[in-house]
């Protein structure tokens, strides 16, 4: 088995302040650590257990930042999961942040 | 729909199940409503440096939530265990992370500060990609939760689908008091590892209605090797918790009842091993009850 670690940069707006923790490392499922950035980008740090798809993770990931505007450090530790349950899961950090 | 079936249905929807929770979710559901607080939580990224040495993504908190908090306004610590990552394995971070909590709490008891221990346990046992030092942590647990067992009642669920096994069953075995679920199940070796090991003629286990029968949270219940158990529902298990240190300390501790347990074992022909009633009878009804 391999593993393979992606690294993303966006442009960002505002700056966030706190901290959010969702999903788990398990089967087909990914968790997502998001919290403020040191600057005023928005940076991705991605493991994943499945190698090979950089390009697909860079489609989910730019799809959205086109809506997310937060300066936020992401980290993404994945487990196989589907391009839909990443998004997913990033709407429910953005959405837990909100909150 | 009948009649008789619909208020049971109806307490069915009304439920909130506890074994669909993760464990975060599940230490939050038990504690008294926000009094909970994580210790060494997924922002302390203490996790496994063994798994990514193998090929395998490591969890921020290595599968094991810590939390302070109280119940019915009494200062508790829950370790919850995650059962999605890595099938709840204790490794040498999550192991560490438990025995820890346990030491601090044991050390606030000495000194005449109660803390109520919690153990959340979904796990199939030491994590084999970290085979000693896991083991070693497990030890650590055992050790602890008896040195804790003298000033307060440990306190264990297992409410499913994984279940408790490997060592950390001992550690289930070891708590002054077990809460189980019909879906959990408790034991030693897992039913995969005995079929992998001894062959399907011994135990299929593919057979789920066996495997239940024989190591689930009915029977554990019905032989006296969990004292309560308890429906699906998280307000269940809550109250359950509460009530199960509301009673105290018992006055044997089930581990410490040694002749007792090996008389149990002696009355059982390996030769001819009981079935799952057939056990029942012989430990509830027959000479050693």
């Amino acid at each position: 088995m391999r593993m393979e670690k992606i690294e993303l940069d966006y442009p960002a707006g505002q700056a966030v302040r706190r901290r959010v923790h969702v999903g788990v490392v398990g089967s087909g499922d990914l968790e997502v650590l998001l919290e403020p950035s040191p600057d005023r980008r928005a940076h991705v740090l991605i493991t994943t257990s499945v190698d090979g798809y950089g390009v697909i993770w860079k489609h989910v990931l730019d799809r959205f930042f086109e809506r997310f505007e937060g300066a936020v450090s992401i980290e993404i530790n994945d487990f196989g999961a589907t391009p839909g349950v990443v998004m997913l899961r990033l709407e429910q950090a953005a959405e837990a942040l909100r909150a | 729909m009948n009649g008789v079936a619909a208020p049971d249905c109806r307490r069915f929807l009304a439920r909130s199940s506890f074994i669909e929770l993760a464990a975060r979710e599940r230490a939050r559901a038990i504690l008294d409503v926000d009094t909970f607080r994580e210790l060494v939580g997924p922002f302390d990224r203490c996790k496994s440096p063994w798994l990514p040495l193998q090929g395998i993504v490591a969890q921020a908190d290595d599968g094991v939530v810590l939390a302070r908090g109280t119940l019915d306004g009494r200062p508790a610590l829950v370790a919850a265990i995650e059962s999605a990552y890595q099938g709840g394995s204790i490794g040498e971070v999550s192991g560490a992370k438990i025995a820890g909590a346990l030491e601090l709490a044991l050390k606030d008891c000495e000194h005449g500060r109660p803390v109520l221990p919690l153990l959340l346990l979904e796990t199939g046992g030491v994590r084999l990609q970290e085979a000693n030092l896991g083991l070693a942590a497990i030890a650590e647990i055992h050790a602890v939760i008896i040195a804790l067992r003298r000033h307060v009642p440990v306190v264990g669920v297992v409410a499913g689908m994984v279940g408790c096994f490997g060592g950390m069953s001992m550690a289930a075995a070891l708590c002054s008091r077990l809460i189980v679920t019909r879906q959990a199940r408790l034991g030693m070796n897992g039913p995969e590892v005995i079929e992998q090991e001894a062959g399907v003629a011994e135990l299929d286990s593919s057979d789920r209605a066996l495997i239940w029968s024989l190591i689930g949270g009915e029977q554990r219940h019905a032989v006296g090797l969990a004292d309560d158990l308890v429906e699906d529902d998280a307000a269940a298990i809550a109250a359950a918790v509460r009530d199960a240190f509301a009673l105290g300390p018992p006055l044997v501790e089930r581990s410490a009842q040694v002749d007792y347990l090996v008389k149990r074992l002696a009355c059982i022909d390996p030769q001819r091993p009981p079935d799952a009633i057939a056990l029942r009878r012989l430990w509830r009804e027959g000479a050693v009850n």
